[in-house]
């Protein structure tokens, strides 16, 4: 699935880019890179852009980049990730 | 606002780490420097309090408010030398910069500090050195500043300073800025790293591919050419080959490292953006 589809409360793995050049690397300098956990944090009133939690920051994509961003959905569990900040 | 000479404690006496103080904070006084210093590192690590600890300046501190998007000014002594420091904004890397971001991009890369203190966050360690590692591909002269250590011990996390030390290949030193704590070792390791006295063995990734090799070389000659004098024109013409527009930009209209100099006599204190 797509990032843009990942719901408040899902925790997804990025899995791949489908994006490139600077807006690419533009991503992997904030964190987002295949094998890094992402979570929803917040939605905007009109769900565009979204907050995510990446590596212990909080990142706004907005949804045209977030339709790039292919992850697999978390199996839900009561243990939070690998973030250590709530 | 003269507040040269002032002696570290009027602002903090009971501190332990001011007590030996061979600090002295010499607020906006930046005229007569033997050393350059860039506070660099991602955003909201601790930039400006640092800067604040190290000159006694009071250059806003803040969580999304006041942060910071110029670059900031001031100085201080230590061991009888005097130190221009500079508060950069904060920046996720050297290579996708925003336009914030390119503020402290131009300056770390053009602006030839004697030495560049990266400000992390102990809390997100891994994320921050992402910035780290860039700018240890471009200089050899630096110091860690693993900042927010308080914050990094209230979440339980413990890290090995010596190790990532070793490394990295430059010093680290744990800090909690707000509280002033590991100032005293920060320009101690700071005038350690500029004397030569701590010989630093950056981290870097290796290029073997000669076909890359030849064309950096290449650009690389007629880059100095046409700018001569630019610092980092090897990772300038790495930018080029991988398609950089704000670099490609930068080399058409000729105003490549312009935003640099470091010795410049019209220095303002918040230089802001147009
Ligand atoms: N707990 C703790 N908080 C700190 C420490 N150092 C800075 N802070 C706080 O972290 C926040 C951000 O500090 P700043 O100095 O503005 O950070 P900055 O790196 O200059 O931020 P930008 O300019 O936006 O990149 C402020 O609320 C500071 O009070 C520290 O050692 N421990
Ligand atoms: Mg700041």
């Amino acid at each position: 699935m797509r990032l843009d589809e990942l719901q408040k409360g899902q925790t997804g793995v990025v899995k791949a880019l489908h994006i490139t050049g600077p807006n690419r690397r533009r991503l992997m300098d904030l964190g987002i890179l295949p094998g890094t956990h992402i979570e929803v944090e917040m939605k905007s009133p009109l769900g565009d852009p979204v907050a995510y939690r990446v590596r212990g920051a909080v990142i706004a994509l907005r949804q045209v980049q977030a339709r790039e961003i292919e992850i697999t959905l978390d199996v839900p569990s009561t243990e939070a990730a690998e973030n250590v900040h709530s | 606002m003269s507040t040269r000479e002032t002696t570290v404690n009027t602002h903090c006496q009971t501190c332990p780490a001011y007590q030996n103080a061979k600090l002295h904070r010499l607020g906006i006084d930046v005229s007569n420097f033997d050393y350059a210093i860039a506070l660099a590192g991602n955003p909201n690590t601790g930039k400006s309090t640092l800067f604040n600890a190290m000159t006694g300046l009071r250059q806003h501190v803040g969580n999304w408010t006041g942060k910071t998007v110029a670059r900031a000014e001031g100085a201080y002594n230590f061991n009888g030398k005097n130190y221009k420091v500079v508060d950069l904004p904060g920046t996720y890397s050297l290579l996708s910069t925003s336009q914030d971001e390119e503020i402290a991009r131009d300056f770390i890369l053009f602006g030839q500090p004697n030495a560049t203190v990266v400000v992390v966050d102990a809390t997100r360690l891994e994320r921050n050195l992402n910035l780290t590692l860039q700018i240890l591909e471009i200089t050899d002269r630096v110091v860690v500043a693993l900042n927010l250590i308080d914050e990094a011990e209230r979440h339980g996390l413990q890290i090995d300073v010596r190790a990532l030390s070793k490394q990295l290949g430059v010093p680290v030193v744990p800090m909690v800025a707000r509280k002033g704590v590991g100032l005293e070792d920060l320009l101690g390791n700071i005038e350690a790293v500029i004397t030569g006295q701590y010989v630093t063995r950056p981290h870097r990734v290796k290029h073997y591919d000669p076909r890359l090799e030849k064309a950096i070389s290449q650009l690389a000659t007629q880059l100095e050419d046409q700018f001569p004098g630019l610092p980092n024109t090897r990772w300038v013409a790495l930018r080029l080959l991988d398609g950089d527009p704000s670099i490609e930009q930068a080399v058409r209209e000729g105003t490549l490292g312009e935003l640099s100099g470091v010795g410049r006599s019209d220095e303002v204190l918040m230089l802001q953006t147009a």
